[in-house]
């Protein structure tokens, strides 16, 4: 019941990493059975319907059921610790985001006992997502289930960008805020302009699809391209969306890893800013293809090829920060470490397929798709892993055993590019992307086999974390507050794992990496900014979990209208259950609007015990 | 100084070997590393420029960090501080000023190609003008000069330049012959898409679909048969000829009701599906079942056979299909049918 009614930022991370986590995995079979699908010329293993469902359902799960709360959780987790505040701005909002995120995602999934996942590819080009060429309810739990979780993303992005703004500890000027929370900053920003273009999109393709209006229908007058614009404006930015935080986590681990401050700084927050800003610009690079002639081919070419000078600056930086430590090769720095030639290779490949006229010949095919996997999954996972392991001792209070870590990064490692690196040749002799099977003899058996065993692999190589998750949860919570002994931002300053307050005293920020300097002028803490006294906190709701479930009622409710028979006499059974999903929505809205809740306080002697007891 | 030349030399071999490596990498009529025309030449140039860059970028990329990794290991029980450098202006401007270089060189060649590709051959006298119109899973290839329609295989004359108008009938697809040419996507309503390509060479190309368009979106190939010109005239000569329905009259007006109804044989039937004249000669049934007398995987066979096959359940060949269910015929007639049509042939090479 705790868990339902929280609005802990710190719990809130671990619920996102619990439901993220379960859709990583529920992602990665479906990968799995993509890749048995694959693994020999005409196979029969799933069906040409089950594996355009497998694969759209891939690619949407890991991208914002998996991947984006997995970030959640870590920015959830972290961002309030390290700027020195003690929630987020709006800790109700918060649980809201998660819970819908939940919902949508559930909804979402609920698609696979109904008859028919969606099958339009994660991008749901129109018109194959539209009613005529997709009959079944699929692509109705897409444009619902992604609208309902697209709140949640919204919100979530909305709350870390006042958070960042609004709730910094005295001193923390923002070129003294860790890279991580630039980050999360930056990709804040991103939702905030992204996401309404994919509200947008959704909504409009729900009209289509629900209630017969003709945006995407070119039969009706639509236009089929223009949702591939909509899509792009927010799907470019997306990508942006998801690296981001994994640069930021990688800036973290190294450079406490490598006992340095990173290289760079003001460099790093330059090209992060860059980084954002021209993801906007770049959008239409996935459509070289689609015919928008040479002067649009040419400008978006370039301009995509510029964003390889801020994400080169911050490679080197990287580098030069380890150049010259003292490198401690934990599992989290592995997998940090192993992300920079990693993600190397993926952006070269962004740039090959920049050049608008080569990109003619690796458009949809597996060339693609070994690029975009080595982006999102030789970067982003490898990211997310990396910053599991780094922040497990802070939200968990255990260390993740070593040795399994690091099994779980090597079989990964190689796993991963035993998968993806041979994609590449298989695109470029030919094999187009998103194919249920392929025929003997055009030179594709081989390579496909070896990426299904290093799919395997990347498997194992989960299972092992898993394991090592399991077993941690066993030990005892006794993790120290500095566990690296290198820690340099201010979460490591507090024990691990924190108080629900986080700062018994907020904290006053002297300088960049604000613990190192304190330790380096022989402080064991940080100097307060302000006396004891008792804190302030929200009171814990139940509202938003009821927000979410209600979102999810009426969407499913709303989406069989035309099929469930009539309640009393003409009106819709369906109609009628979306209706009270939405009224239980708008209902915890007005309760919430009305009932007076000043939260609660925890009163000075509580906080001293508390830290008598760490002491 | 010298330690860098000598960089520079090692690297030099390198290089040469990867481009000879990938300039003979898969099969010549599907490869994009095996260009067949100037078309995809071009964009081969292209893509062999990026690589080279971009191997550049990984060689150096990678150096460094092998270096740092294995220099600057932290020794057991190692408790000194490294300095903390803050960062190096002359450092960060030069990975800045560099990466700009090497996109020059790779936009100035791009930009250039992006105009070059997007050149319009459709009023071109020269050229050989193809409508090609996608549907769910076959293609349809309109002749206008001609005024002949054909399916599934673009026949086209040698070394001449092919304009393609490119259209989509239902979804979304896209035209790519990889060793001729990159891909245009054909989109629905009006949205009408140009490109061109030519094959100096004689031969079969193998054409696919590369967007995502229903369930047998992977098996909606196709073939390109590039063929001298004094044979293609006698193919579009062919195929305005009339084609007589099959000889036995039962079996004619099966034919006639229950596949003539969407398919059209010279100058009968209608223009819905695939127009089927000459298709005894085509390489493939279906663009999928390829057509040898020496069977070698599942999906090849006599075109008897595969005729055959095709026929009895299109369902089970690619899922999907506008075709499944749509007629009724017991095994004779189908044996009938698949004979007679592995019979029409045009003769023309």
């Amino acid at each position: 019941m705790d868990w339902l009614t929280t609005v802990d930022h710190k719990k809130i991370g671990i619920l996102y990493m619990i439901a993220g986590g379960f859709f990583f995995l529920v992602g990665g079979l479906e990968a799995i059975l993509i890749r048995i699908q694959l693994w020999k010329p005409l196979n029969n293993f799933v069906s040409a319907d089950t594996y355009n469902e497998l694969l759209t359902m891939h690619g949407t799960t890991m991208i914002f059921l998996a991947a984006m709360p997995l970030l959640f959780a870590l920015m959830n987790a972290v961002i309030p610790l390290q700027i020195g505040a003690r929630d987020v701005a709006f800790p109700f909002v918060n649980s809201l985001g998660f819970w819908t995120f939940l919902f949508g995602g559930i909804l979402l999934n609920v698609s696979w006992f109904t008859g028919g996942a969606p099958d339009a590819g994660w991008t749901s080009y129109a018109p194959l997502a539209g009613t005529t060429y997709s009959g079944d309810h699929g692509v109705d739990y897409y444009v619902l289930g992604l609208q309902i979780a697209g709140i949640g993303t919204l919100i979530g992005g909305i709350n870390f960008l006042v958070t960042i703004i609004n709730m910094r500890a005295p001193g923390m000027t923002f070129m003294r805020m860790p890279m991580f929370t630039w980050a999360a900053f930056i990709t804040s920003a991103l939702i905030l302009f992204a996401f309404p273009a994919l509200a947008v999109g959704l909504a409009a393709l729900m009209f289509d699809r629900l209630f017969d209006a003709n945006f995407f229908d070119p039969s009706g007058g639509g236009n089929a391209v223009l949702w591939e614009h909509i899509f792009w404006i927010f799907g470019h930015p997306e990508v942006y969306i998801l690296i981001l935080p994994a640069f930021g986590v990688i800036s973290e681990v190294i450079s406490t890893f490598s006992r340095k401050r990173l290289f760079g700084y003001s460099s790093m927050v330059f090209a992060t800013i860059l980084i954002g800003f021209l993801g906007f610009m770049v959008w239409a690079h996935h459509m070289f293809t689609v015919g928008l002639g040479p002067v649009a081919n040419a400008l978006f070419s370039i301009a995509t090829m510029l964003i390889a000078i801020p994400t080169g600056i911050k490679i080197f930086n990287w580098l030069f920060t380890m150049w010259g430590g003292s490198i401690k090769f934990t599992a989290a720095n592995l997998f940090a470490v192993g992300f920079i030639p990693t993600f190397v290779m993926g952006g070269v490949t962004g740039v090959m397929l920049a050049a608008a006229p080569a990109d003619f010949q690796y458009h949809d095919s597996y060339f693609v798709v070994a690029h975009f996997h080595y982006v999102i999954v030789g970067g982003l996972v490898l990211g997310i892993f990396s910053g599991l392991h780094y922040w497990w001792p802070k939200m968990f209070g255990r260390i993740l055993n070593e040795t399994l870590g690091k099994l779980t990064f090597w079989t990964f490692f190689i796993g991963f590019h035993m998968t993806f690196f041979i994609q590449h040749f298989l695109g470029l002799l030919g094999m187009p992307r998103r194919i249920w099977t392929y025929l003997d003899g055009l030179g594709f058996n081989e390579m496909n086999m070896i990426s299904t065993v290093g799919a395997f692999l990347m498997g194992f190589g989960t299972i092992f974390f898993l394991l090592n998750v399991v077993i941690t949860a066993f030990k005892p919570q006794n993790a120290p507050a500095d566990p690296w002994e290198d820690g340099r931002t201010l979460e490591w300053s507090i024990p691990s794992p924190p108080p629900e307050y986080n700062f018994a005293q907020t904290p006053l920020v002297r300088g960049y990496d604000a613990y190192w300097k304190e330790k380096m002028d022989g402080h064991t803490g940080m100097t307060p900014a302000e006396p004891i006294g008792p804190i302030h906190m929200p009171s814990p709701s139940i509202l938003p979990f009821f927000m979410g479930a209600g979102l999810f009622v009426a969407g499913l409710g709303f989406m069989y209208a035309k099929d469930w028979g009539n309640l009393f006499g003409s009106f819709k059974t369906g109609y009628a259950l979306g209706i009270v999903g939405l009224l239980i929505v708008f209902g915890s809205m007005f309760l919430r609007s009305v009932i007076d809740d000043h939260g609660f306080h925890i009163e000075e002697d509580e906080i001293l015990k508390d830290m008598e007891g760490k002491a | 100084m010298m330690k860098r030349w000598r960089f520079v030399k090692r690297l030099a071999p390198l290089m040469a070997m990867m481009v000879l490596v990938l300039a003979a990498c898969g099969r010549s009529d599907l490869s994009t590393l095996n260009p067949q025309g100037p078309v995809a030449e071009e964009q081969f140039g292209l893509m062999k420029l990026a690589i080279g860059i971009m191997m550049i970028v990984i060689v150096a990329v990678f150096g460094i960090c092998l270096y740092v990794i294995i220099r600057f290991r932290r020794r057991k029980g190692d408790k000194t501080i490294p300095k903390q450098v803050e960062g190096s202006h002359k450092l960060e401007i030069i990975w800045t000023v560099i990466p700009v270089i090497m996109l020059v060189i790779l936009g100035v060649p791009t930009v250039q190609s992006v105009f070059n590709l997007a050149k319009d051959y459709s009023k071109d006298p020269e050229a050989v003008q193809v409508i090609v119109t996608s549907h769910q899973y076959w293609w349809e290839f309109e002749y206008p000069e001609y005024g002949v329609k054909t399916a599934q295989e673009l026949i086209i004359p040698k070394g001449k330049t092919i304009s393609i108008t490119a259209k989509s009938a239902d979804v979304l697809h896209s035209f790519w012959v990889p060793s001729l040419a990159g891909k245009i996507d054909t989109n629905p309503g009006s949205n009408v898409n140009k490109m061109y390509f030519s094959a100096p060479k004689e031969g079969v190309y193998l054409g696919k679909c590369a967007e995502l368009c229903g369930p047998s979106h992977g098996l909606m190939d196709f073939k390109v048969k590039s063929v001298d010109e004094s044979s293609f005239d006698r193919w579009v000569a062919a195929l305005q000829e009339p084609v007589a329905l099959p000889s036995d009259p039962e079996l004619a007006k099966t034919f006639e009701s229950k596949c003539l109804s969407c398919h059209a044989v010279g100058d009968l039937g209608g223009p819905a599906y695939p127009n089927l004249t000459g298709i005894g000669s085509r390489e493939s049934v279906g663009g999928i079942l390829i057509n040898t007398d020496d069977p070698q995987y599942s999906n090849e066979g006599s075109v008897y056979d595969n005729l055959y096959r095709w026929i009895k359940d299109p369902e089970e060949i690619k899922p999907g299909n506008q075709m499944s269910g749509a007629y009724d015929l017991t095994d004779q007639e189908i044996e009938g049918i698949a004979k007679y049509l592995s019979e029409l042939k045009l003769n023309y090479e």
